[in-house]
């Protein structure tokens, strides 16, 4: 038979071997970035508005009085105002410092135990329960000791921001590292990772999806540990948000205490989109764990 | 030493002593330089545990075992890392190796040229397909500068059209480099259209109970005769195999 005899020479394998790839790649053209900035704004605005619609409902209706629950406009003249005189903003740059050192120094530590944690057995069984336990134990909790060891002072607020990050973080790379295919595994080593290029070129980048979640839970716990710690703790001479919330209250001054509080929920929202939604998106990108037809 | 591959009374149990079981027991085979030797069995072969041990993933019980340089394992999922970019996998092989930026890139290119997927180098893994994917992985492989090549069922996942061009392909590469191959299948065929050895591997435990030449000259067709004639052979002989099991359930 000389068909099945025949033989099948380079340029013909070539030729069906590039036929096949361009079937199998899938062809989606990619939007526009005016049209995909667009299909991203458009939700958040909307939700915004309805927020704002359904606040100023509420003031409409005369459920309370509107110098105890001023509308959005109100409070927004006042922040616009506070930003003015610049207020605001030395309060909050305060707050922002106080939180980019305290997740800082939470980010090193809880790296540096959760990848231990992961790597090693009697780690793990040592200390891996409590670390979940040292995240669901509510960072409140923690401010009466921290006052008692360190006094009314800085240290005191960081310490409870510290403690609230870490584990969240820690619980973040035990969780991506769990997760790591074996067969990735087995592939570094095959290829001749060995010891710190194992970490350096699979662990690390293997595990960043689940340490991206966790990054992104310790800053939600940190920025929640620190206002709670800044209403409890306060330092004399130095502004702050929680501050700010705490005199304004006592002061009457609610229009001011509503404009805190919109501060600390932007910043909370704007520190999430710019830092760590951006980088979950693109690791989601890069893995292919996006479905392109969403 | 004429052998790539040199397996000399191979044992490896797993499961708690007692209670163990024999994956491998005291096999033996060798692959000469530049040979390529397909291994079928089925079940409970311990194929993947003997390539584990050849690829030095794992120690062998008793035995041993000697490869010619560091072997490149292909697995049956292409195991690319998903971060990477096909150009980028296939440069952290040579990363690896401490090879320099500069001849990286070249050495890249040529390897990418050799799986004919010029042009698709900056793609990631999850925008190609699953035969492209093992061929990025063949790729990688190659860029090891291994004179070993094991491969694990690695078309078994592919539609059958990407693997019949991915038989031409394999044949092509191994001629060009002349590279040895120990390749473990479950498709009978595939291994007699590919082999110039068949061995045939017991189950429970694996050891070597059959051996067939295949002199059928190449490039070989997947569909031919021939290479259908042989691949009946080696089926009986696994059947066989398979029925001897069918009294183990009895007595149990």
């Amino acid at each position: 038979m000389p068909t099945t005899t025949k033989k099948p020479d380079a340029a013909t394998l070539d030729v069906e071997l590039a036929g096949l790839d361009a079937l199998d790649v899938p062809i989606a053209p990619a939007p526009s970035p005016g049209r995909r900035a667009w299909a991203v704004a458009w939700p958040k605005l909307a939700a915004v508005g309805i927020f704002f619609l359904l606040w100023q409902t509420v003031v409409w209706l005369h459920w309370k009085p509107s110098y105890i629950l001023p509308g959005p406009i109100a409070v927004f003249k006042e922040l616009w105002h506070e930003i003015q005189s610049g207020t605001i903003l030395e309060a909050a740059g305060n707050t922002l410092q106080r939180a980019a050192l305290g997740y800082g120094i939470a980010l090193l530590i809880g790296s540096t135990v959760g990848m231990a944690v992961a790597r090693s057995k009697v780690l793990r069984t040592a200390i891996g329960s409590m670390i979940t336990g040292l995240q669901t134990m509510p960072t409140i909790a923690w401010f009466p000791l921290a006052i008692v060891l360190f006094g009314l002072r800085e240290s005191a607020i960081l310490f409870v921001v510290i403690l609230g990050a870490a584990p969240a973080i820690a619980n973040g790379i035990i969780t991506g590292v769990d997760h790591i295919p074996p067969v990735l595994l087995r592939a570094g080593r095959v290829l001749g990772a060995q010891g710190l290029s194992t970490y350096r070129y699979v662990i690390i980048p293997a595990c960043l999806p689940g340490y991206v979640a966790g990054l992104k839970q310790g800053w939600a716990f940190a920025w929640r540990s620190l206002l709670a710690g800044e209403l409890l703790v306060i330092i004399a001479k130095k502004p702050s948000l929680g501050v700010r919330l705490s005199f304004t209250q006592q002061n009457n001054d609610y229009v001011a205490m509503l404009a805190a509080m919109v501060t600390i929920f932007v910043i909370g929202v704007v520190v999430d989109s710019v830092f760590f939604a951006r980088f979950e998106r693109a690791i989601r990108r890069r893995w292919g764990l996006v479905d392109s037809a969403s | 030493m004429t052998h790539a591959v040199d397996i000399r009374g191979v044992s490896k149990v797993y499961g708690p002593a007692g209670a163990h079981t024999f994956a491998l027991d005291r096999i033996s085979l060798d692959v000469d330089k530049g040979e390529f030797v397909c291994l079928v069995g089925a079940s409970g072969c311990g194929k993947t545990t003997l390539l584990n041990l050849v690829a030095g993933l794992d120690r062998p019980g008793a035995g041993e075992i000697e490869v010619q340089g560091r072997p490149a394992l292909l697995f049956q999922e292409a195991a690319l890392f998903p971060w990477l970019t096909a150009e980028k996998n296939i440069g952290l092989a040579l990363r690896l190796r401490k090879v320099s930026k500069k001849e990286r890139a070249e050495r890249v290119d040529e390897l990418l040229h050799t799986v004919r997927l010029e042009g698709f180098g900056d793609r990631r893994p999850h925008e190609l397909s699953g035969g492209m994917r093992q061929r990025v992985a063949l790729a990688r492989a190659l860029a090891q500068e291994t004179q070993v090549l094991l491969m694990d069922e690695p078309f078994g996942a592919l539609d059958a059209i990407t693997r019949d061009l991915l038989h031409d392909e394999i044949e092509r590469v191994w001629t060009e480099t002349g590279i040895t191959v120990l390749f473990v299948t479950h498709n009978v065929r595939e291994a007699v259209r590919l082999g110039d050895r068949v061995l045939v591997l017991s189950s429970r435990p694996g050891r070597v109970m059959a051996e067939f030449p295949i002199e059928i000259a190449r490039p070989r067709r997947l569909e031919s005769p021939e290479v259908a004639a042989v691949a009946a052979e080696v089926t009986e002989r696994l059947r066989k195999e398979v029925r001897r099991h069918a009294d183990d359930d009895e007595e149990a």
